[in-house]
This record gives structure tokens, sequence and C-alpha cells, in this order.
């Protein structure tokens, strides 16, 4: 069997979880990693068999990869997806895919054009209870949407902070590109697609460039509203939550990574489901992975790019055009700001 | 090592099921008294080892456990690092060098200041060596006789192939600590194969075991297989499947297999702490009569 040649180009915390992921995944071969980090790449030239370079392009050009997985900070994420898309390589980019809609939009048609295999990280779409979920709102098990809330929590900033990266809008730092996006993704891809936008606060807690908490609320095309509340300096989470709630017809449903909670007022027995509440757990509803590092879903999103880039499942979750709808949805929240 | 060890999870908060329940043992476990109360239960159900995270507030029982030696003279404590989220957060927050930088000892930072870090950052097991020994300090006094590494560390190697670091910290711990390492792992039989390769004998890895195959990449028959070649000593960790197996038939399946040498749960109450031990112990025994063991003498 032929395997999939993958580079890496970016090994902050997620370059290198993918690194390591797809460093024990029996279908590919790292052919290159690429890091400006000398830190970084020192320690694995050191350490590791990979081939380690610190300039993209020269990494491109030596390695010839099937298939690049991208881990910079978002604000490079336009001109070297187009440069890996011309060169008719398949891509796998970290959230969010741009700083700017236009562009998401533009890498979107590059890659219809060149017809290569594009994902973007959102990785909630790949555990178990947010599946379960999206297949309860399409099926009709909750009836008709009256109302939905998409929240996320965790401590990742709680004091004044040092600058990084993070701390810059204009590179993609901040809560809403880098935490509420994983929220709008999800509603995008489980409820409908966010096109309006309305009283939105963006506010700073701790970091004095970015906004640290994101409220407001949102409009679907379908004309369903719902709240976004989205805070990444609250401590009273030991790590990321993210929490998506909906009201329907026939009931309602509470779902996080770890459980998904079905309260229906009539029953649906072909589903399964039955009158009251229904409590499914993540241990029931995931998929087992291959190879674990930092929960299935990371795993299991690796493994699908890299299937979909050897032909053998379709290219149809998390696509940059679908991930081009959550840098819309984010550009509308900067905007009504 | 003791058939049963202790976790410690519920008092962390860490569930893999429910956020709610998360929350609750939060709640119930803000203070340190409780915690130590409930760990007084377990020994006094006979669980001497209480493995657990190099959490902060760790520091505190330590202490306690210190100022009381006559009460915990077979208390043994087997620390698991790095308590990984504290990294995690420290990188998004402040950069890679930054939260070396927060991590390390005062000291440290001094020669650091003096042009140190570029001679560090070159030598990264040396590195490995001064970040063991910061997560070590609030043990000091305490018995230790085995540090894990965490599993998001030991995997995160793994994936990427730097067993050799795996091997220094195994190394390390021995030389520096007169420990033995042990590793926590979601990858056993890749694990296994990879520390077989590096020449570590019989290596003490701690992973999920249970009855539905959770959290056991490869999947049961390939963990199963692990355990027939004898090639690792193994204590079954997530045996509820996170808690979705029921607890009678969870402790019967990991009991059932000769080759598991310890069995770690954590629980809250008093009733939980009893029935769980006294079902390990006596399914064990059943098991015992039942097949031949050929380490008889790690049993019980």
């Amino acid at each position: 069997m032929d395997k999939l040649k993958l580079a890496i180009i970016g090994l902050g915390k997620m370059g290198l979880s993918h690194l390591s992921i797809a460093g024990a995944h029996s279908e590919v071969s790292i052919v290159g990693v690429c890091d400006t980090s000398k830190i970084v790449i020192d320690f694995l030239k050191k350490f590791t068999p990979f081939e380690c370079f610190s300039d993209y392009k020269k990494m491109i050009e030596s390695s010839k990869p099937d298939a690049v997985i991208l881990a910079v900070p978002t604000k490079f994420h336009y001109e070297m997806i187009a440069d890996l898309l011309q060169k008719k390589i398949h891509v796998f980019s970290e959230k969010p895919l741009t700083t700017n809609p236009t562009e998401a939009t533009h890498l979107t048609q590059l890659a219809n054009q060149f017809q290569v295999v594009n994902q973007v990280g959102y990785h909630n779409q790949f555990l178990g209870t947010f599946i379960e979920m999206k297949r309860l709102i399409n099926n009709g098990t909750i009836g008709a949407i009256q109302h939905f809330t998409g929240e996320a929590y965790g401590p990742v900033i709680t004091k004044s902070n040092e600058s990084t990266w993070r701390s810059n809008a204009s590179e993609g730092g901040g809560c809403l590109m880098d935490y509420a996006s994983h929220v709008i993704d999800l509603i995008n891809g489980s409820i409908g697609v966010i096109t309006k936008t309305h009283g939105f606060l963006l506010k700073k807690i701790y970091s004095t460039n970015v906004e640290d908490a994101v409220y407001g609320l949102l409009e679907l095309s379908s004309g369903v509203t719902g709240v976004l509340s989205v805070n990444w300096s609250d401590e009273t989470y030991r790590k990321m939550t993210t929490r998506i709630t909906i009201n329907g017809s026939n009931g309602k449903i509470i779902c996080d990574a770890t459980e998904l909670k079905v309260f229906l007022k009539n029953s649906i027995e072909t589903e399964g489901y039955s009158k009251g509440w229904n409590i499914k757990t993540v241990g029931a509803l995931q998929e087992p992975v291959d190879f674990y590092l930092r929960g299935e879903e990371y795993s299991a999103q690796l493994d699908y790019f890299i299937k979909a880039a050897l032909k053998k499942v379709p290219n149809t979750i998390n696509t940059f055009e679908q991930a081009a709808h959550t840098d819309r949805a984010i550009q509308l929240i900067q905007s009504s700001n | 090592m003791d058939r049963i060890l202790f976790g410690d999870n519920q008092f962390f908060g860490v569930n893999h099921i429910s956020d709610e329940k998360s929350r609750q043992q939060l709640v119930h476990f803000k203070n340190d008294e409780a915690i130590i109360e409930v760990l007084d239960l377990a020994i006094q159900e006979g669980v001497n080892t209480f493995m657990c995270t190099t959490y902060a507030r760790i520091g505190n029982i330590c202490s306690h456990v210190k100022s009381n030696p006559e009460k915990y003279a077979d208390f043994k404590i087997f620390p698991c690092m790095p308590y990984a989220h504290k990294y995690a957060n420290a990188v998004t927050e402040l950069g890679m060098v930054g939260a070396v930088k927060s991590y390390l000892p005062g000291n440290m930072v001094g020669t650091m200041l003096k042009g140190g870090w570029a001679f560090l950052s070159k030598d990264y097991l040396k590195l490995m060596e001064v970040l063991v020994d910061a997560e070590m300090k609030m043990f000091e006094g305490v018995s230790t006789p085995i540090i894990f590494l965490q599993n998001v560390v030991t995997d995160m190697l793994l994936g990427l192939q730097a067993g050799e670091v795996l091997a220094a910290f195994h190394q390390y711990v021995k030389k520096r600590y007169k420990a033995e390492a042990g590793f926590i792992t979601m990858n056993l039989p890749l694990l296994s194969k990879t520390l077989d390769g590096l020449g570590i004998e019989q290596p003490i890895i701690c992973t999920s075991f249970n009855k539905e195959g959770f959290r056991m990449s490869g999947g049961v028959k390939a963990y199963e297989e692990v355990l027939a070649a004898k090639k690792c000593r193994v204590i079954a960790m997530q045996i509820f499947g996170g808690g979705f197996i029921p607890a009678k038939e969870a402790v019967a399946y990991v009991s059932s297999f000769a080759e598991i040498e310890s069995i770690l749960f954590g629980a809250s109450s008093h009733g939980n702490i009893k029935a769980t031990t006294s079902w390990i112990r006596e399914m064990s025994l059943a098991n015992n009569k039942t097949k031949s063991l050929p380490n008889e003498q790690s049993k019980l």
C-alpha cells in the first residue's frame, strides 16, 4: 500500500500534536517538518527521524509532499494555502481558515479548481456527542428549532499577559477567532448558517489588544435566532468546555464533549429516544481511534483527512467552504461591534 | 507495587463523562481536609498507595503526610507529571519559551538571564531533568517509589518517535530519585513495543483497561495480546470505562487477568471504596485459584 507523503508546517502546540498523531498513523509517511523556531527544530532533529526545515518553500520543493498540515498563525494562512493549492497539494489547515472571508472564499475556489482535499481543524465536528446532536437536529427528533445557545468557557487568559500572536487580532488572536470560532463553526455546521448578528459585545478582561469574551445574538439563514456566549478568561473551567443547547418544538438538546442530554415531549421510538430525559455519554457515542493523544476527535479528524487524500472517504466534513461560513460570521461579529 | 492503587481524579473534578459531576466533586473537595479524609478511608480499607497528578494542592497533602509520620508509615505516593493543562494554557498565554521560563525554579531564571538559557535550550534532556526536579520538589520527604510520566507527554513522544526521551526519563528517575519510572498511556500496544525496542525491561505501564475498549487504542484484543506477551508490568486504569460499565462487571473483567499487576481506581465515598476494594480482592483471589500465576509474589 502506498502511504500518504505528509509534511507539517508550524510546530507550536497544535502542530506538534498533529505531528505526533500523524507520526503514529499507519498510512502516513512524514516527509518533512518545518518551523522557524530553532528550539523546536533542534529538538526534532535530535530526537525524531523527521527531516527538518526552517523554510517551508524549500521543504515543499525537496520533500514533494502529497499533503500538508498547516498550523501557523492565521495571518499566514491565505498566502501559504494558496501557494500549496496551486501545487496541487492537499491541505489540512488549523482554524480559523483566514482572517478575512474574501480570502476564505478565494481559497475555496482554488481548492475546487485544483481538486485537492481541503479540511480545517474544527475538531468538535468529530466528537461523538456533537455528531449525534447534528443527526438528531437533521432528522427532526427535537422538532422545529425555536432557539439555541452556543457557549465555550475556559482558563486561557487569566491574568494580564505577555504578548504573543494570540494577543494580536490582526494575526488571528483573541477570544473571537481562537475560541468562539469553534462554537460558531458548530452552529454553522449543525444548526444553520449564520447570516446576521445583533448586539454583540467584545469584552476585554485581562488582555489589552484583544477581547477575552464575546457575547451577542445570532440569526441564521432559516430565521432561527440564538445566543453566543464565550469567555476564555473563566478559570472556573479546568479546560475548554463547549456546549450547545437547542430548544425545539419536540424538546431540548444539551450537548458538550462528554455528554448528550435529550429531553423529548414525545418519544421517537425509531431513534431509540423516549419521552423525558435521555442521556448518552461520549463513551457510548465515540468511535475508537488507532492512536490516542488528547481526545478521539483530534485523531479522528486527521484520520479523515488522510483517508480523503488517499481517496478512501469523501472530502465533505470541515471543508474550506464550511470554514469560510465561519470566517464570514466572525467578520459580521467584528463589524457589528 | 500494591494490587490496588488509589487515584485522584475525583478530587480535582476530572470526570470523563460529566462536567456536572466534575463540578460537584470540585465543590466537595474544595478543602484539603476533605481529600485527606477520603485518603484515610482508603488506607482504612488497606489501600496504601496514592497515585496523583502534580497539582499544586498535592503539596498540601504531602505536608500533612510528613507531619504525621507514624500514621502514614506505610503510605506511598506515585506522582504523575506534568499536570499538562497547566503547561498547555501557559504555552497559549506565554508562548513556548515563556511557558518554560515560567515553570523553571527561581534560581534557573537567574542563570538564564546570564545567558544560560541558550545553553539550557540546547540540552533538552537537562531541561527535562530540571522540570522533573521542579515537579518533584513538593514530594521531598514522602515515599515515591514510582514516578510516572503523564499520558499526554508519553503519547506525544511516542507519536513523535522520540523514544530516546522516554528512556532518558526512565534513567533520570532511577538515578536521581532511586525510583522506577512509570509511563501512563492510551496506546499500550505501541508503547510496549517502543519501550521493548529501547531495551527497557519490564517497564511499568499504566493504561486504560476495560471490557468495552474505552480509550484502548488498537482495540481490546491488541491489549490482551500485550498482557500475554508479559513484556511489561501493567496497571489497569479507567476500569469503569469512564463510568458507563457497571462497577462489579468492570472489576470482574480486569481481575480476570493474572498479568495485570495493579488496578487503579478512585472513589469519593467510603461505601464505594469498600465495595471496589473488596471486589478486587475477592475476584483476584478467585482467579488466582483457577489460573496459574507466574509472579504470585506481586499479587495482593
